[in-house]
């Protein structure tokens, strides 16, 4: 089990490993990403309150909930590579920040636009929106944050601090829909108890929230490959690599 | 080959509380020393406030409505003022490195330096809180809050700029960075802060915010002083 752990710091490994994962799962995510938004937006019954409007909740809660969930990525990242060491940790977390930043990005501009119509404003101060904006500020801090060491290693020990700490934010965002009783609507789905959303529409949502994690994923991926080939393309085998692809 | 071993003086327990307290002392008078930057953020505050007047119109009643958001808002950025300064100049100077290397307990040396800084800006500040309160006309009741607040709340703040403090010190642009960083955490102790004396206005008791306070108090001195003794390794490092 160890080794396997081990394997992780292993640049070349990764680099491989990521690109057979890759393979399958990019073309999964897109498959997914298809059919859950036209199973959602053309195959379910209107709203009985929202009518057609509440169908950008296809796109708006994934987006919320992915969001939120890369930054206790982001956290775990920075803690193993404070704990462990491991550079590749390091890149793992680097590349979480600007991707959980559009995914917070895309759940505020989604759900600006889904509140015209029903609430008739494009922005309250709700403490849910709120503390989503406050969130949208702890990954552009991290990003700055990295941006503003001169030294890598140290921008990023600098920002697993500085993502640790946020941690203790993102329960205050989860439950701010269930202490703060305003516009936003509280929790449609439960994990226990009953969920206060029609299956038919249920199953079409947690099928883009499922392709959400995947898009995560092929992107913090992608965005560590990248970086991977950027720190070591002083070796061997990114040399033999780009030869290898070139000629 | 047991007798032949060398005895190491040990570092007795009561050292590290007696090396922090003289830490804060130092701290307290290199403060002192130099009135003008216990002043400032005092200073800062009064002359927010006055231009709030001046933004929002004179009126009493506007501004007494306003008032808890003002009061709270101005001590925030007050504290965010001063917290650039707590490790700067000791990181220049190189005493900083110092104490890394000394074998006392970094956590309480962190936990001496924002605490000096406490003493020197926000514990002032609420002491001064109930006269600018008056000055802005806020109701009587609501005054008690506002300083308890004040006290409870500063301290998180002050707590929350050391860790900002100790990630940018070791940067040559770190004072704009700083607010980037540390404004997000400031902002759950300005909702139960300015809601403790929105409370106390509207005639309700604000023990349940005073709470939350005093328990996200309780968090940051157990937690910050930790994530500012590593935000320290790693600007030291530098």
């Amino acid at each position: 089990m160890w080794s396997f752990f081990h394997k992780f710091g292993s640049p070349p490994w990764l680099y491989r490993i990521s690109g057979s994962i890759l393979r399958w799962l990019l073309p999964l995510t897109l498959l997914a990403l298809c059919a859950g938004a036209v199973w959602g937006v053309l195959y379910t019954a209107p709203d009985f309150r929202q009518g057609n409007s509440y169908r950008i909740i296809y796109i708006h809660v994934p987006a919320a909930v992915v969001a939120l969930a890369g930054y206790y990525v982001m956290a775990i990242a920075g803690a193993v590579s404070l704990i462990w060491r491991m550079k590749m940790a390091e890149v793992a977390m680097r590349a979480c920040a600007p991707i959980g930043a559009a995914l917070t990005f895309i759940a505020l501009v989604t759900g600006s636009i889904w509140g015209k119509p029903t609430w008739g404003t494009w922005w309250v101060w709700d403490a849910r929106i709120t503390s989503m904006l406050i969130l949208l500020f702890l990954y552009l801090g991290v990003v700055a944050l990295y941006e503003a060491y001169d030294n890598k290693a140290l921008a990023a020990k600098a920002c697993a601090v500085l993502s640790l700490v946020g941690t203790v934010n993102i329960p205050i965002i989860y439950k701010s829909v269930d202490w703060w009783y305003s516009l936003h609507q509280s929790a449609s789905i439960k994990f226990t108890g009953e969920s206060t959303i029609d299956p038919s529409m249920l199953y079409p949502l947690l099928l883009m929230i499922a392709a959400f994690y995947a898009l995560f994923t092929c992107s913090l991926l992608l965005t560590m490959r990248a970086d991977i080939l950027q720190r070591e393309a002083a070796t061997t085998w990114v040399r033999r690599l780009a030869a290898g692809e070139s000629g | 080959m047991t007798g032949a071993m060398i005895s190491v003086p040990q570092p007795q327990a009561a050292s590290a509380a007696a090396f922090c307290l003289r830490l804060l002392r130092r701290q307290l008078v290199l403060g002192l020393r130099r009135p003008v930057d216990i002043g400032n953020p005092l200073l800062f505050f009064a002359m927010v406030i006055a231009l709030f007047p001046l933004g929002l119109g004179p009126g009493p009643a506007t501004l007494a409505s306003f008032a808890p958001g003002i009061l709270w808002i101005v001590a925030l950025l007050s504290n965010l003022l001063s917290a650039d300064a707590v490790f700067r100049s000791d990181f220049d100077d190189g005493s900083l490195e110092q104490l890394l290397l000394s074998p006392q307990p970094l956590y309480f040396s962190a936990l001496a330096y924002v605490l000096a800084q406490w003493l020197l800006t926000g514990f002032l500040l609420a002491l001064l809180s109930p006269l600018f309160a008056l000055m802005l006309g806020l109701a009587p009741v609501a005054i008690p809050a506002l300083a308890v607040s004040l006290l409870l709340g500063t301290g998180v703040l002050s707590l929350v700029g050391g860790i900002g403090a100790a990630l940018t010190v070791g940067l040559k642009r770190g004072g704009m960075l700083i607010s980037l960083l540390i404004l997000p955490f400031y902002m759950p102790v300005l909702i139960f802060g300015s809601g403790a004396v929105q409370a106390a206005l509207g005639g309700v008791s604000a023990m349940p915010q005073l709470a939350v306070l005093g328990a996200m108090l309780c968090l940051a001195v157990a937690l910050a002083p930790l994530a500012i003794a590593a935000g320290l390794r790693i600007s030291v490092d530098s």
